[in-house]
């Protein structure tokens, strides 16, 4: 691949820090970056992008996609779905073991990195925690993790037994991977279909309480304090949880979090129409709750951003809402929707870095984990890989899922206008996106 | 058919513009709960005549989709329509597509696709008549009670008969009394609040009318957050009856597992339940409405049930004259409109 790459010039962007936010140029070379410096000379054949007015930034690193791919093929497949991402400017996606089959063994892990080896991003994975996310025995994760897989989650459910949970954790820690957790306690949120509250009072829905989430997070920090093991957080979308994860970072734990854009841009009002789009998992939750997670974010008690991108083909989503399966997509809209909720909190740069270095470094395939020539998520400095984004945060631009690279529909933002835009997209120093389109 | 009377005569000027559909007791405000209230009235002086019927509708069809089982307002809809001489196609889901897998949205498409005008819509699923209101092209769409969502129809209904409880008791006629009526008339509304449409209904009819309404049952079975409803939540049920106008009880929805939200009935039935000794109470010139199908022992003692005051016999009653009202408050406009040569957007 990297053979193949072209020599590309990158012109006229700011490039973000570290080591430092400064204008110049990035020049690439068989799939590297090798220079990056003021008003470079363009060698001779090279592709020249326009980078006037972006920023240039890693390429995006997604801690939680699905892909659907085995299994759900109708709602999206490892290539739609990694196109999507680039166009969105990510240059890897963490795929959610949530597929049937599971990606509990080996066999299953290796069909979604062989599939994921020539698309638009790289693909990394995820396993299962428990054979076939029921919750009871343990995947084999030295396994998994001999296969390079360093994040673990049964997502999509939460492990309700504590002692599964605990023992996941004594011998994850031995593996040096992390376990990552969709925190909900499946007989505190039994039923619900939304944010129990205001609004599932007044619309008759089934709520599923913030307390589903903050119970299992307050299990789990007691067993990251009893264990020693190193824990991650996907989707949180409570005050609540904040709280909780705040005096856990104070003491010390080695504990991440994520957050999603939709869970900082959409409160629970929005299932007033009852349309199955806005149902989601966790649920939209109230206003003070998307407040607490943005400064969370701004005072890095959470780490990420992360899309959940959750497809869905349109006859799943034409049901009743509490019929309807939850999840939007999101890899297309995750920046503009971010630096539309974090306008005034965090600046373009900083809403970067939380879906580039930081996600890069929780998934472990940040310039600590690899080599810089391979590297997600890294500084843009000479001999870094050639993942790359170019975003124009002053773009304006209205989503249309009916045009999106995905194979499903099913975005919460389609026909709303968002402010910050992915220009190009360079993966392996292949520009992958140009001027907002996919080159493949 | 009879000759127009001046109730018809009446008929023929809407006053208040409603729909194109009747999702929620909140697309009417307080002016279209009056306008609903008023052509009932005219339609009740229908239904005491010997032919009962009046071919306002001629021609209209009105499908009804009940999704869930119904035997009272099912048959209170299709007396309705068939009384304003409208066809109605009814679907016995049982025994449809539906139980092939065919989707709501694709049943109700097909429906539409025969030249319906209107879907009465019953279902399972809150919010359901509010997405089928986005896929019809033409058709008016009447929430028949959706989850726990809403049942406007009941609520109307309730409205209806507590005005004409109070006419009675006045000796006025009830259109005389408008809706000023129920100004800080005190509506105690007990039970399963949490479960209950009729409930939902009622606390956004009778808040829209300004009543003062007031909420009790076991906490468990009030909704999570009573923010922005127009009612006050009472701990005791004995104080709260003891200052009642009205009494609505609702059903313990057992079968839904609102059972479980209690230790048991007997502990409910002793708490929020209308007993003998409870009744007593009630100010001499209250009345209780209860939207059926009553579970006598339950919510109310089976003595309880045949009392006077107790008026679930006069709301079924009530029920066909409010039906026909909403029926032809949304269709009627379309002749109107279809007489002058225009169409509906």
């Amino acid at each position: 691949m990297a053979e193949g790459a072209p020599t590309v010039v990158i012109r006229g962007g700011h490039v973000v820090g570290p080591p430092a936010s400064r204008r110049a140029d990035v020049v690439l070379e068989a799939g590297r970056v090798v220079a990056v410096e003021a008003d470079v000379a363009v060698p001779a054949g090279a592709t020249v992008l326009d980078a006037g007015g972006c920023l240039v930034a890693p390429g995006l690193v997604d801690l939680h996609t699905h892909l659907r791919q085995p299994g759900h093929e109708e709602a999206e497949t490892i290539e739609s779905g990694a196109r999507a991402a680039a166009l969105g400017g990510f240059s890897a996606v963490m795929a959610m073991p949530n597929t049937d089959p599971p990606i509990d063994c080996a066999a299953d892990a290796e069909e979604v990195l062989t599939l994921g080896r020539d698309v638009a991003c790289e693909v990394l994975v995820a396993g299962a925690i428990t054979l076939g996310r029921r919750g009871e025995e343990l995947a084999p994760m030295r396994e998994l993790a001999a296969m390079g897989i360093r994040l673990f989650t049964d997502d999509g459910a939460g492990v309700q037994s504590g002692a599964v949970m605990r023992r996941a954790l004594e011998y994850g820690r031995g593996l040096g991977v992390t376990l990552a957790q969709h925190c909900e306690d499946a007989s505190l949120a039994a039923g619900g279909v939304m944010h129990d509250g205001e609004w599932s009072s007044r619309l008759g829905l089934p709520g599923m309480p913030a307390a589903a989430e903050e119970a299992m997070l307050a299990r789990d920090l007691a067993l990251v304090r009893q264990t020693g093991a190193t824990m991650h957080f996907l989707h949180l979308s409570t005050k609540g949880s904040v709280a909780l994860l705040a005096a856990a970072r104070a003491e010390g734990l080695a504990v991440t979090a994520e957050v999603t854009p939709h869970h900082l841009a959409l409160l629970d009002a929005a299932v007033e129409g009852y349309d199955p789009v806005f149902r989601v998992n966790p649920p939209l939750r109230s206003a003070s709750d998307a407040e607490a997670l943005s400064r969370a974010l701004a005072e890095g008690i959470i780490d990420a951003i992360a899309t959940d991108h959750a497809p869905h083909p349109p006859e799943a989503k034409d049901l009743p809402f509490d019929q309807a399966p939850p999840g939007m997509l999101g890899l297309e809209t995750a920046l503009g929707v971010a630096l539309g909720a974090l306008e005034g909190v965090l600046s373009p740069e900083e809403v970067l870095a939380r879906m580039s270095f930081a996600p890069g470094a929780i998934a472990r395939v940040g310039p600590a984990d690899r080599p810089a020539a391979c590297a997600q998520g890294g500084p843009l400095v000479p001999g870094a890989a050639g993942h790359l984004c170019v975003v124009d945060p002053a773009a304006t631009w209205t989503p249309d899922a009916s045009r999106s690279a995905s194979k499903s529909r099913n975005s919460p933002f389609t026909g709303t206008t968002l402010r910050g835009r992915v220009r190009h997209t360079l993966y392996r120093g292949v520009p992958v996106v140009i001027d907002a389109e996919a080159q493949r | 058919m009879s000759t127009l009377t001046p109730a018809e005569d009446e008929l023929a000027t809407p006053r208040v513009g409603i729909g194109p559909h009747l999702l929620s007791v909140a697309d009417l405000g307080a002016e279209g709960i009056a306008e609903v209230l008023r052509v009932a009235e005219a339609f009740a002086e229908v239904e005491r005549r010997s032919i009962p019927k009046v071919p306002t509708l001629r021609g209209k069809v009105v499908a009804s989709l009940f999704f869930e089982e119904s035997t009272r307002t099912r048959l209170s809809f299709e007396t309705a329509a068939k009384r304003l001489s409208a066809d109605v196609l009814s679907l016995a889901v049982a025994s449809s597509a539906v139980q092939k897998g065919e989707s709501l949205r694709d049943t109700i498409e097909t429906i539409e696709a025969m030249g319906i005008d209107a879907v009465v819509l019953r279902h399972r699923s809150s919010g359901a008549p509010a997405q089928v209101a986005r896929w019809v092209e033409r058709a008016h769409v009447i929430n028949a009670g959706d989850g726990w969502h809403e049942h406007p129809s009941q609520a109307l209904v309730d409205c209806f008969t507590v005005r004409q409880v109070l006419a009675e008791a006045r000796g006025a006629e009830p259109a005389s009394l408008g809706v000023g009526c129920f100004e800080g008339l005190r509506i105690v509304i007990v039970g399963d609040v949490r479960h209950s449409r009729v409930a939902r209904s009622e606390v956004l009819a009778y808040g829209a009318l300004g009543a003062e309404v007031v909420l009790c049952g076991p906490s468990s079975l009030l909704p999570a957050s009573l923010e922005g409803w127009p009612a006050k939540v009472a701990e005791d049920l004995d104080d709260a009856i003891a200052h009642a106008d009205v009494v609505s009880l609702l059903r313990l929805q057992a079968e839904r597992g609102s059972g479980s939200f209690v230790p048991s009935l007997r502990e409910y039935t002793a708490g929020w339940g209308l007993t003998a000794e409870r009744v007593r109470r009630l100010p001499p010139h209250a009345i209780v409405t209860h939207p059926g199908p009553m579970v006598r022992g339950v919510e109310i003692a089976s003595d309880v049930a045949d009392l006077p005051a107790v008026v679930a016999t006069r709301q079924v009653t009530n029920g066909v004259a409010v039906r026909m009202a909403l029926l032809f408050l949304l269709l009627g406009a379309d002749s109107a409109l279809e007489g002058l040569g225009g169409a509906r957007g």
